[in-house]
């Protein structure tokens, strides 16, 4: 009897200081980007772009990384929205659920899920050399859009999935298409879409593989689709990159000014979602 | 002639036979309550009526159902407009997720009604019918889902008659309500099949005895006995459904 109290104590010991260690490793992460990067981040770092010789510890910011990786990721995830409202509502509400291309979709989005970002770059780069682009921020838009449209679809996939069948029968009832019943749905899974635009968000803003030779980088402001733009996780890659002490201090604050990005959008989805949940039917 | 007519209907799930020969007609204007063991088909035979049944994979049916004379599974039938002609009440009451207002003036505006004055009059006219109307006309944009249970159930009826149907189907519409919800909605009932035709689904014979005027009662599939409520209810003819009366089998 007394073996297995000790047994139980010595188990949850070891659960909560497992569970203990993934808060620690958040707060030794962001610890150590904001002590290392703070003290190199000034205004400058936000509000210009590179200036001539940035690369050996003169003047200037990073404006034209932040920007094209807002630019970039905001484009992709519009892009991937717009394909994955209709891929989760079309396997949800139409296609029967055996079907082939119900059960092909489902398998497709897993597998897509999982491939690494540097492959979707290599094929987004081999497409563009096959219709003549060179990397622009339409490239970069695009295969990020690849990279996070499973992710997106996922999501969507998994809110979608918990509407109760009471929903799709109580509006068929009143007489209405299942076009007027795929609204319904989408007002209901609402704070769950919200939830997949910032989730996917974050991924698009933080992956430096797949624009690495579709988006290229560039010092110029990301003023064009079809020129090349700068990103951060790129922009933080370079500068560490590089001999120069100053430089790679900078590498630190532009990461920070990435984590914090990446902290604020998952903050507010928290905020967003619960706030929203209150309107919606349980 | 009464508007529905079940005619030598059977249904399956793939390969296992649910519904079997039911040949029943549904008096107008009054309640018909379709009683029975769990699992005996009822609630597959009432979303026949108006083809929710459709919504599952592998459903064949053969024999007919007919609702003002139109075969409801015939080939060129109008999903759509059948279902207009019926309003469901649940089991679990599920409100839109949109305002009170909303939920009630829902299927006039899918079925082309215009905002405006008379939308207003119209939710107002089926928030009383369904006996809502004073506990919500004070805040119609809040939100369907805060209400009561036994509110929700009765803006689903105001949601369904909304839509003008002739015939309601219920499916054991109280067994999530608390007693008062339930005398409440039982109320209603008794109150509306002056206008309409109300097919309820119940495995509460109490509930059946005190609402019914028409009794089906099914096991196993098929109808094993139909009549007027005093009759099946009080003196029933079949042994099965002597049993089922006098609560040994449930």
């Amino acid at each position: 009897m007394k073996g297995r109290i000790i047994e139980e104590k010595i188990f949850t010991l070891l659960m909560a200081f497992s569970s203990l260690a993934i808060f620690a490793s958040l707060i030794l992460l962001i610890g150590s980007v904001i002590f290392k990067g703070a003290p190199a981040l000034d205004l400058a770092m936000v509000t210009e772009a590179p200036s001539g010789g940035f690369y050996l510890g003169k003047k200037g910011g990073v404006l034209n990384a932040i920007l094209g990786s807002f630019f970039l990721a905001g484009g992709a995830v519009f892009i991937s929205l717009v394909l994955s409202i209709p891929i989760v509502m079309y396997i949800n509400h139409y296609s029967s659920k055996g079907s082939l291309l119900n059960t092909a979709t489902r398998f497709s989005i897993d597998v897509l899920s999982g491939v690494p970002s540097i492959i979707f770059g290599v094929f987004g780069f081999s497409i563009m050399i096959i219709l003549g682009i060179k990397a622009s921020l339409l490239g970069g838009m695009i295969t990020v859009a690849m990279l996070v449209l499973p992710v997106m679809c996922r999501a969507v996939d998994e809110v979608a999935r918990l509407v109760p069948e009471e929903l799709p029968e109580s509006v068929h009832a009143l007489g209405a298409t299942r076009y007027d019943v795929i609204k319904v749905s989408l007002r209901q899974i609402l704070p769950g879409i919200l939830t997949a635009i910032m989730i996917s968000f974050g991924r698009a803003i933080g992956d430096a593989a797949s624009v690495l030779f579709t988006a290229g980088f560039t010092d110029e402001m990301p003023l064009s689709l079809l020129q090349p733009a700068a990103t951060l996780p790129l922009s933080i890659f370079f500068q560490i990159n590089s001999p120069v002490a100053e430089v790679q201090n900078r590498a630190y604050a532009s990461a920070l000014i990435l984590t914090a990005v990446i902290l604020s959008i998952s903050l507010s989805v928290r905020i967003i979602a619960s706030k929203m949940k209150k309107k919606v039917v349980k | 002639m009464p508007h529905v007519k079940v005619n030598k209907f059977n249904l399956y799930f793939g390969n296992d036979h649910i519904l079997k020969d039911i040949d029943v007609s549904i008096p107008d204007k009054q309640i018909t309550v379709i009683i029975g063991p769990s699992g005996c088909g009822k609630t597959t035979l009432l979303k026949s009526f108006n083809r929710l049944i459709d919504l599952q994979d592998n459903v064949k049916t053969d024999g007919r159902i007919l609702i003002d004379g139109e075969d409801v599974f015939s080939r060129n039938a109008d999903l759509c407009s059948i279902r207009k002609k019926m309003g469901l009440l649940l089991q679990k009451p599920y409100p839109l997720p949109m305002s009170i207002y909303d939920n009630v003036a829902y299927g006039p505006r899918i079925h082309g009604l215009k905002k405006g004055g008379d939308l207003d009059g119209l939710v107002e006219h089926y928030l009383k019918e369904a006996s809502l109307w004073d506990e919500v006309k004070g805040r119609l944009h809040a939100p369907a889902g805060n209400l009561s249970l036994g509110q929700q159930q009765r803006l689903c009826l105001a949601r369904g008659l909304a839509v003008e149907p002739e015939i309601i189907l219920a499916d054991e519409p109280t067994s999530a309500l608390d007693p008062l919800s339930t005398a409440r909605i039982e109320k209603t009932f008794i109150k509306l099949k002056k206008s309409y035709t109300i097919i309820a689904v119940t495995h509460i014979l109490r509930q059946a005895k005190r609402i019914a005027d028409y009794v089906i009662f099914m096991y196993y599939g098929r109808v094993i006995e139909h009549g007027p409520a005093s009759k099946v209810l009080e003196n029933p003819e079949k042994d099965v459904t002597k049993e089922y009366v006098n609560g040994v089998i449930s």
